[in-house]
């Protein structure tokens, strides 16, 4: 076969989205621990070890023929669902939830790498051949997506396996089903939903529980259960039109915003840089939607274009949910700000999907013969 | 499975839809940015007032309060550091739980805590502990973090190092309640304050309590402070410096013991209280450190009702000692002439009824001296007769009975003369005659304070002209540091002929000398009083030995010294202990006795130059 490789290439409009974003979040997460001096390795710079092994991730996975890795993705996720078992038997708890697994110094949370196999695994079932009828568009995907999904509920992490079925729900929408058969979906959904309500609420531990209860009446107790969104609300708001500046944010210097460099670290970069900062953050994320529809709407073949809109919705999700929660428009789930939180594990697998995302788009002209 | 539920998917289908796909990016999008405007442009001036609330507390300062001495400088009341233990409601998110944890660290009562902090709003601080020990206070300190909103305040703490002694003249300090705050006299305080709930330090509070200062402070999400915003800084009460000679308040509440009664002490030629002392007492710094605490609760349920201040609250019928206002009477009535003899049988015939004579077998024949002498009250029995209730009533109220003598405490009681009027509005009945008999004898519907009997014998003793008894000599500025003494105010002559007066000092001498008040006899000085004995109910004399506590006599005795140039006036009741001249004679005496010992002028100056020279406080 012979290839005649015109580099489409980089997209650097996508690159400078991408960059831009990850300082916001480098600097902010600078600003709420600057004053937690003693570590001699600040968190900040600790995310920038993260970026800089994400941007690796985002290199090779560009690099690399995203048919290849679907190839291989059955067996990426198998051994996400072993990793996500080894996690349940023995992994490290924090804050009542077992979600990591200690490698030395750090330690990994699976809950987050398993969701790019999914990905991967559906998109290439759904590209491989016509996945027509109720059995192999819906309810075969929907079987092989339930492990993962369950084993991290488990852990408790609800925001995770949240993000877990979106990714289903999202290739679903994209493959196509009619409005009918969508009814009968949601109708079965919602004859299973009691035992399934259940089982997830039973699942879930109280404070968790709670933070969902609050979301329900929010002014309800300022001192209780809607601490932390009224936080969030106070932060956001009191930021105004221009902000507070770097540090001068006196609800998270004061630690009245808990969770300032993870979940609500939106807030606290509203608080400082005011209503403008706030847009200009919103309206980055809404660019680099834009771009990856774009990538997904000339990707050259059904695959790219199915992880191509599999990884805009998993980021769009989990963009509109975390500033959801900020804002009080959507219950306290505890979904990190994808490029912005720091976390290793949630950092380097949304670089490597970004990466994902550039490898459709870099294939899209390659065969030109 | 049909195909027929299901679209085409091939990937201009997916293509297709992605147009759909960025709609819903688009609108989200925008959902988002309408509610940030709404959070920081339309809403942003409120939530950035909440964030300042959350970030500043503004802290009561409490003024050190003045401090109360006697009239030779002993402390009567003092500020110690103390360290109390404060709660920011706001920083609190569960409130039960940090009850929980306190009641680890603090012996605390969780239910009365909480029923403290329960009611109350999230803006407030509410102090939960006074006077923590060391050892709480590193206790909380430790663990500080885990206790977020609790807040360890060193502040002044009211002290009385004399502890029950002189406890209802200088009163306790507390909270200002709800009430209170509403009320003129305490206008203008915040809060928390720390006030005057009785004695001189209610009375008085004003000029001790001092001006508050506050503190603007930034704190952190667990209450802790990390800067201070701005001061402005409390100032100090004035000091105050009482009448009471506390050696004297001293031995005179020794002297009443565990007995419950009251004694008073006054300088008659100034009105100057110099002891006042009523017993059962309490321990005032267990109230000023209180909340309402098991010691609180004990105080107010004691039967004895030690928060009774009986010197000026006590009501008793003043017995016998009445006869000294009834023989003024008598004699400025022109109703008798003080040689005119009357026989006492024992008895006294009026009406249908027999009024008998303290001693069965009678005085003989007497005029108002041996009367008094002996107390005869067949005398005092036919001079009521002739008087009659009207005329009774004029001259008790002459001497300041039935109403309030205008010490400078909260609380007083005004007692009663009864009249023919007083008696239909109070009672709705006529007055009957057989009434006033009962009345001459100090029986009957007549009730009087001791501060009122002391008046009365001061009264006497100053040949006849009044003052009003008072608690202060002066105060000391704080800011200037300047002493300024409170000017006696001005005297009540009441008008009485002075032969008449005289005629009266001279039979209570020998009441002392040779009548009911032997006991009071001293070697040291020459004492006049008058015994009483105020019936609780009527009793046989054979009996009274087997008599329940609560139902004996009380005893009275109220007297003055040194008897040609009085110093001291005394008027000594104890409750339930029998006759006037055995129970509360000898107290009189040897109160009146440590008197003159200590103010003995040694090398026979006179008594006003030593004090010139000897009380350098004021």
């Amino acid at each position: 076969m012979t290839r005649a490789r015109r580099f489409d290439g980089v997209d650097w409009s996508l690159l400078g989205v991408i960059v831009a974003l990850l300082c916001i979040g480098v600097l902010t997460i600078y600003s709420v621990t600057a004053n937690g001096q003693g570590s001699k390795f600040p968190i900040f710079a600790k995310q920038g070890v993260w970026i800089g092994v994400g941007a690796l991730a985002f290199v090779v996975v560009a690099s690399m023929d995203y048919h290849k890795l679907a190839r291989f993705s059955y067996i990426l996720y198998g051994l996400g669902l072993l990793l996500l078992l080894v996690v349940m038997l023995s992994g490290k708890t924090s804050r009542g939830a077992q979600r990591w697994i200690s490698l030395g110094p750090v330690a990994i949370q699976p809950s987050e790498f398993v969701k790019m196999p999914l990905l991967l695994m559906l998109s290439s079932y759904y590209a491989s051949q016509t996945r027509s009828g109720w059995l192999y568009r819906v309810i075969v995907p929907g079987l092989l997506a339930l492990p993962g999904f369950f084993l991290i509920l488990k852990q408790p992490d609800l925001g995770s396996s949240l993000s877990f079925i979106a990714i289903y729900i999202i290739l679903l929408l994209a493959v196509g089903v009619k409005p009918k058969a969508f009814g009968l979906v949601l109708l079965t959904a919602l004859m299973i939903f009691p035992f399934a309500w259940g089982e997830l609420w039973g699942s879930l531990h109280d404070y968790q529980k709670e933070r969902i209860l609050s979301f329900v009446d929010p002014a309800y107790d300022t001192g209780g259960k809607g601490y932390q969104g009224l936080q969030s609300r106070i932060a956001i708001g009191s930021g105004e039109l221009m902000g507070k500046g770097l540090h001068g944010g006196t609800q998270t210097q004061f630690k009245f915003l808990p969770e300032g460099h993870t979940d609500f670290i939106f807030a606290v970069f509203a608080e400082e840089w005011g209503f403008l900062g706030a847009i200009v953050l919103v309206l980055l994320f809404f660019t680099l939607f834009l771009l990856g529809l774009d990538i997904a709407s000339k990707a050259k073949d059904m695959l790219g274009a199915l992880l191509a809109v599999g990884v805009v919705g998993m980021m769009a999700f989990n963009v509109v949910v975390n500033i959801g929660m900020t804002v009080g428009l959507a219950p306290i789930v505890g979904i990190p700000l994808p490029l912005l939180s720091y976390g290793g594990s949630a950092t380097i697998m949304t670089m490597a999907a970004l990466g994902l995302l550039l490898s459709v788009k870099r294939r899209r002209m390659t065969l030109v013969q | 499975m049909s195909d027929s539920g299901f679209q085409q998917s091939g990937l201009s289908d997916i293509q297709q839809r992605l147009v759909f796909l960025k709609v819903v990016v688009l609108v989200v999008i925008s959902l988002l940015t309408l509610r940030l405007w709404q959070l920081q442009v339309r809403d942003g001036p409120h939530y950035l007032e909440l964030s300042q609330d959350n970030r500043t507390s503004s802290i009561l300062l409490h003024p050190a309060r003045g401090l109360i001495y006697d009239r030779n400088g002993i402390l009567l009341a003092n500020n110690v550091p103390s360290f109390n233990l404060y709660v920011e409601l706001k920083d609190v998110k569960d409130r039960e739980g940090l009850i929980q944890k306190l009641v680890e660290y603090l012996n605390i009562d969780a239910s009365e805590v909480s029923e403290k902090i329960r009611t109350q709003s999230s803006r407030t601080r509410v102090k939960l502990k006074g006077s923590l020990t060391l050892r709480e206070a590193a206790l909380i300190e430790s663990h500080r973090l885990a206790l977020p909103g609790v807040v360890v305040q060193p502040e002044f703490q009211r002290n009385n190092p004399q502890g029950p002694y002189a406890a209802h003249v200088v009163g306790y300090v507390g909270e200002v309640s709800e009430r209170q705050m509403s009320k003129e006299y305490f206008e203008g305080l915040r809060q928390g304050s720390i006030v005057g709930q009785y004695g001189i330090e209610r009375e008085y509070d004003q000029l001790l309590r001092g001006q508050a200062g506050s503190k603007l402070i930034e704190v952190d999400a667990l209450g802790h402070e990390k800067r201070t915003i701005s001061v402005d800084k409390p100032q100090a009460g004035h000091d105050l410096y009482l009448t009471i000679d506390f050696d004297l308040q001293q031995l005179a509440e020794d002297l009443l013991g565990v007995e419950a009664g009251a004694i008073v002490a006054l300088d008659p030629k100034t009105g100057e209280t110099l002891a006042l002392a009523s017993r059962p007492s309490f321990d005032p710094n267990a109230l000023s450190r209180g909340l309402r605490s098991k010691n609180w609760q004990d105080i107010l349920r004691d039967k004895r009702h030690p928060l009774t201040n009986r010197a000026i609250q006590g009501l008793y019928p003043p017995g016998s000692t009445f006869k000294i206002i009834m023989a003024a009477a008598a004699l400025e009535s022109n109703t008798v002439d003080i040689s005119e003899t009357i026989q006492c049988g024992g008895r006294f015939r009026f009406g249908n009824r027999t009024y008998r004579d303290w001693k069965a077998s009678g005085h003989g024949t007497v005029d108002l001296h041996k009367a008094m002498m002996h107390s005869c009250d067949v005398y005092f029995y036919k001079m009521g007769h002739r008087l009659g209730i009207e005329t009774i009533a004029t001259y008790a109220k002459l001497f300041g009975l039935g109403k309030k003598t205008g010490i400078d405490l909260p609380s007083e009681q005004s007692g009663i003369v009864p009249s023919a009027e007083w008696k239909q509005k109070a009672r709705g009945e006529p007055w009957y005659p057989g009434e006033t008999i009962s009345v001459s004898i100090g029986q009957g519907f007549v009730n009087v304070t001791p501060l009122q009997m002391a008046q009365v014998i001061a009264t006497i003793s100053n040949n006849g002209v009044a003052h009003q008894p008072r608690l202060i000599r002066g105060v000391r500025h704080r800011n200037t540091g300047q002493i300024e003494t409170w000017p006696i105010p001005q005297a009540t002559p009441l008008g009485l002929n002075p032969t008449f007066v005289e005629g009266i000092q001279r039979s209570l001498a020998s009441v002392v000398s040779e009548g009911t008040a032997r006991r009071a006899n001293s070697p040291l000085v020459t004492i006049a009083g008058k015994t009483g004995t105020s019936q609780v109910v009527a009793l046989r004399p054979d009996k009274e030995k087997e008599t329940p506590k609560q139902f004996r006599d009380h005893a009275w005795f109220v007297a003055y010294a040194p008897f040609d140039n009085p110093q001291i006036a005394v008027a000594v009741l104890a409750e339930h202990s029998g006759h006037g001249g055995s129970a509360a004679a000898p107290l009189a005496r040897e109160l009146i006795e440590a008197f003159i010992k200590k103010n003995r002028n040694p090398v026979g100056e006179s008594r006003q130059q030593r004090e010139n020279t000897k009380r350098p406080v004021l």
